[in-house]
């Protein structure tokens, strides 16, 4: 961490979004976390997105439980709404303020411990639910604030810092996401936010339960030799399956991308995912398909990356609950209040 | 683009923008953070070791080096105002206890070498500043009965108190230089002719005032009241005229121009108006002094040509002034010249006297012409840029008389470049090896996030420069008008400097690329990217490039993916970020030292004693 602020001053030049506002101007507190933790870069990336957004920084809900992931929604967009909850219950209160409130974007971050352990309940039933939200895994396989144990992500053989290797299979939540009927399922890494930012874009946009599971290396407890999450050996082995550009409503798609696999996914605001396959015979859209190739690359010890799976097709929460579209805050006393006569029809029902 | 190459001293030394605009190179943030400890002694022999002058210099400055402040770069107005590097300067003059048991001394032991050095201009002054330690005996001869040259003649003393000179000249000449005062130099020839000297330092200067040829300048009614700025500056200061009328027109709009108004003012004048032919973005005069006069209530009239001097009566009554139209839409010239000009009237405008400040011009009517000293079409003389020799090899020219007109900073430059020259050539060794200059960098890390300077940006706005009252200052002639910082604005300002000397060094070895530098960064101004070329990497950058004049750092390639780190040094604001944030410190904080060559570095120096560094900050300012 750094001891002293980021000082206000800024590059004169600095582009301005639709808004007028600076990539500055989505900025949060002073990070706490290690220096040159992984998530610092992710909360820059998410910086990036939300500028190149135009969201209005009011517009932004931010969700965690807790874990070194789970502090860095206090660093960016420090104009958004915030809630830090319990350990793995972020879903929990999300599913209560998505309900309550449509209009606004929904991004929860969490950690290895707190979606795969603690929280690996709330997290499946999240996706179930197919929550309008973004879900970031902050992923580095240990347990950073508790000074470095094996989290549920960590890899067979994977070797502590100490030289013990790990003995148990981890869980990998980008399959865990294809069989609980995931609708949008990404692998990134915090060192390519070439790759980041756009998924970060298109998970906000996408309509349902939005899965990243950033590879976000510990420079203190996991970034060493024989560890299989530190910045080298993610590097050595990562390999891009599907690369997603993201494509607002207006803007044209130019030749640059129309050329070989690109495949232009719509999103319901009219914006477009462009998908550009590395591997040809990949199919991002069949969820089968997906698992196997997954499964395939597993077993020769690579992480691939991009935008795994899309279906902008399921219906989210919202659709199948019934639940009012206008926001709660929006709604008048008599729409909200049935009054004691309505109340005893309602309690009817259930006698 | 291949990796950069900061062994070269003047890459870091170009990030230091103050230190390589300041053509004397002096070591700003090094100073400035002594004045932040309190260490006022050490800050101005910092500031001595490189301009020789500076509580002189701490006034009157023509100040490159504030203009070029990375402070005016950063932020948007008003915090964009440099910082008060000159007027810090003088702030470490005032409060210096007795520096004298710190300057070097002159060994009793000569080395048989003499100099003459004409005129006791700043030039000359450090020529015998750099040349007496290395025992030399130096003769400067003045023509005045007092040192000081231009300094003393043509700086009125309400900016330049007389005693400031006075102590600072002092330093020098008590090495045990053989001031001859009321000494004109009349023949060249006859100086050489001696054989008493092995070279000649020419310190002369540009003493001649550019004159107005128009109708009415020759009448011999008016003679006695149309002055030529320089002489009349001069006569002041000897005290030789001691009023003025009230209406006073002065011509011209340059640095010597802006003494004249005020001093007019000063002598009993009250109607003061600086008459300009074009308008004010075209000025000569640094904007600082133009702020000075108008805050006097000197008019200052734009687009007025002189056209002619009119005389009424016997004497002076006015002058004529053909009304100008300019084209400022149009683009401008080569020479920055404007290009649609018409007249579209004319008027009068009465006075009682007139100061023709229209520049001035190098005159040597005592070198004769068969001595191999050439001269140009502008009778300037031709001199090498960089040893300052003229074409008769034992002849050296330095300050305004070398080039024509620049300033006292320039002149203190051309001494100490000068003395190197003299030094060579008294050995008999080629003037043209010029030593070269070195770089020192030491780490300022202290801790885990602890720096040995304060890295925190301090958005403060520049303190302004308290004066003397305007109904006081009028009273005598020598009343200072600035009054010099007080404790808390001197404490205040040095924490706007942004420590540019404590450079960013990277060592592409130990990035493992998280990252972390690039998020940090309050400007924007490190980029991770493959390898290209220039442009193509500029188009890259995180934030655009807004002067390309600024160079970029590259790394070589990074470990893991061949990449490479860019800096774009332009906006850079030394706060250290990138290092604290760095896991492996592949960034780090560290001191650059530029290491400019003396003529003194060519020789065993005479050891001085150093005055005692005090731990900081034990004392602040009284």
């Amino acid at each position: 961490m750094s001891f002293i602020a980021k000082p206000k001053v800024a590059h004169p030049g600095l582009p301005r979004n639709e808004l007028g506002l600076t990539r500055r101007d989505y900025e949060g507190g002073m990070s706490t976390l290690c220096a040159g933790c992984g998530h610092d870069s992710i909360t820059a990336a998410v910086i990036e997105a939300c500028w190149q957004m135009s969201m209005r920084p009011e517009q932004l809900v931010k969700l965690s439980g807790i874990g070194c992931s789970s502090k860095t929604t206090a660093y960016f967009v420090s104009g958004g709404h915030g809630f830090n909850s319990v350990h793995g219950r972020m879903p929990s209160i999300a599913t209560g303020a998505i309900a309550a409130n449509k209009d606004l974007y929904y991004i929860g971050v969490s950690g290895d411990g707190d979606t795969l352990s603690i929280g690996f309940g709330q997290f499946a039933h999240a996706m179930r639910r197919n929550l309008n939200m973004l879900y970031l895994i902050e992923n580095n396989g240990v347990y950073g604030l508790t000074k470095g144990q094996f989290s549920a992500s960590a890899d067979i053989g994977s070797k502590a810092k100490k030289g013990e290797a790990n003995l148990q299979p981890p869980i990998d939540p980008v399959l865990a996401a294809l069989t609980l009927g995931g609708t949008f399922v990404a692998r990134s890494f915090s060192g390519d936010k070439e790759q980041l930012v756009p998924l970060i874009i298109a998970g906000l946009k996408h309509r349902g339960f939005a899965l990243i599971d950033v590879l976000s290396p510990c420079v203190t407890f996991n970034d060493h030799e024989g560890s299989t999450k530190s910045y080298e050996f993610v590097r050595d082995n990562y390999e891009e399956v599907v690369h997603a550009d993201f494509i607002p409503p207006a803007r044209e798609i130019t030749a640059e991308y129309a050329e070989g696999d690109a495949m232009p996914i719509a999103l319901h605001d009219g914006s477009r995912v462009l998908l550009r396959k590395l591997d040809p015979s990949y199919d991002p859209t069949h969820r089968g398909k997906a698992f196997n190739y997954l499964r395939d690359k597993l077993a020769q010890n690579e992480f691939v990356t991009g935008l795994i799976y899309i279906d902008e097709s399921s219906p989210e929460f919202h659709d199948m609950n019934g639940t009012t579209t206008t926001p709660v805050n929006q709604l008048s006393y008599q729409q909200l209040s049935p009054g004691s006569k309505g109340l005893e029809k309602i309690l009817a029902r259930y006698r | 683009m291949q990796p950069t190459d900061t062994g070269n001293p003047d890459y870091y030394h170009r990030v230091v923008d103050c230190q390589w605009a300041c053509p004397a190179h002096t070591d700003v943030p090094e100073y400035i953070r002594l004045i932040a400890q309190g260490q006022f002694t050490q800050a101005y022999l910092v500031n001595r070791e490189s301009n020789v002058f500076p509580g002189i210099l701490g006034r009157v400055c023509d100040r490159p080096c504030e203009p070029a402040c990375r402070r005016g770069r950063v932020e948007p107005a008003p915090n964009n105002e440099p910082v008060a590097i000159c007027r810090l300067k003088r702030v470490a003059a005032d409060h210096r206890d007795d520096v004298r048991p710190f300057l070097p001394k002159a060994p009793a032991q000569k080395n048989g070498r003499r100099i003459a050095c004409i005129g006791a201009g700043p030039a000359s002054l450090t020529v015998a500043n750099d040349l007496m330690p290395l025992g030399y005996d130096v003769t400067i001869f003045e023509k005045w009965r007092t040192p000081g040259g231009l300094m003393r003649t043509n700086i009125p003393s309400f900016r330049l108190p007389e005693q400031v000179l006075a102590e600072e000249i002092g330093y020098i000449i008590d090495l045990g230089v053989d001031l001859r005062l009321g000494s004109p130099v009349t023949s060249m020839k006859q100086l050489l002719a001696t054989g008493e000297f092995d070279a000649v330092f020419v310190g002369s200067g540009a003493p001649k005032g550019k004159d107005l040829k128009l109708p009415g300048r020759t009448d011999p009614a008016a003679a006695a009241n149309i002055h030529i700025g320089i002489d009349w500056l001069e006569s002041v200061a000897f005290d030789h005229i001691k009023a003025i009328g009230r209406r006073v027109l002065i011509i011209g709009v340059g640095n010597t121009a802006m003494d004249c108004c005020r001093t007019s003012l000063r002598l009993g004048a009250s109607d003061v108006k600086v008459m300009a032919r074009k308008p004010r973005a075209f000025f000569k005069a640094s904007e600082w002094e133009l702020e000075d006069a108008e805050a006097e209530n000197v008019e200052i009239v734009i687009n007025h040509a002189p056209k002619a001097f009119v005389i009424e009566h016997g004497k002076l009554a006015g002058m004529l002034f053909d009304l100008m139209d300019y084209d400022l839409d149009a683009p401008l010239d080569k020479g920055g010249r404007i290009v649609g000009e018409r007249v579209r009237g004319e008027r009068f405008i009465p006075c009682d006297d007139v100061i023709l400040a229209i520049g001035q011009e190098n005159a040597f009517p005592w070198i004769e012409n068969d001595l191999g000293i050439e001269f140009d079409r502008w009778h300037v003389p031709k001199v090498d840029a960089t040893t300052l020799q003229s074409t008769r090899p034992n002849v050296f020219f330095g300050g305004d008389a070398a080039f024509g007109p620049k300033n006292i900073i320039w002149a203190v430059e051309h001494g100490h470049q000068a003395a190197i020259s003299l030094h060579k050539y008294c050995q008999g060794l080629d003037v043209n090896q010029r030593p070269p200059r070195g770089l020192k960098l030491s780490s300022r890390k202290m801790g885990l996030h602890e720096w040995a300077y304060k890295n925190d940006y301090d958005p403060l706005e520049r303190r302004l420069m308290p004066h003397v009252d305007l109904k006081e200052r009028f009273k005598k002639i020598n009343i200072e008008v600035e009054l010099g910082f007080t404790a808390e604005q001197a404490a205040a300002e040095v924490q706007r400097c942004l420590n540019c000397d404590v450079q960013t060094v990277f060592d592409a070895r130990l990035c493992i690329e998280c990252d972390a530098c690039i998020d940090i960064c309050p400007v924007d101004c490190l980029t991770m990217t493959v390898n290209g070329t220039e442009a193509e990497i500029r188009q890259r950058l995180k934030a655009p490039t807004l002067r390309a004049t600024q160079p970029l750092f590259v790394s070589g390639p990074l470990q893991h993916t061949a990449r490479v780190m860019v800096k774009d040094e332009d906006v850079c604001v030394h706060c250290g970020l990138c290092a604290e944030r760095c896991p492996t410190a592949a960034w780090d904080m560290q001191k650059s030292k530029i290491r400019i060559p003396y003529a003194s570095d060519e020789t065993s120096p005479c050891s001085t004693p150093q005055p005692a560094t005090r731990p900081a900050p034990t004392r602040r300012i009284a």
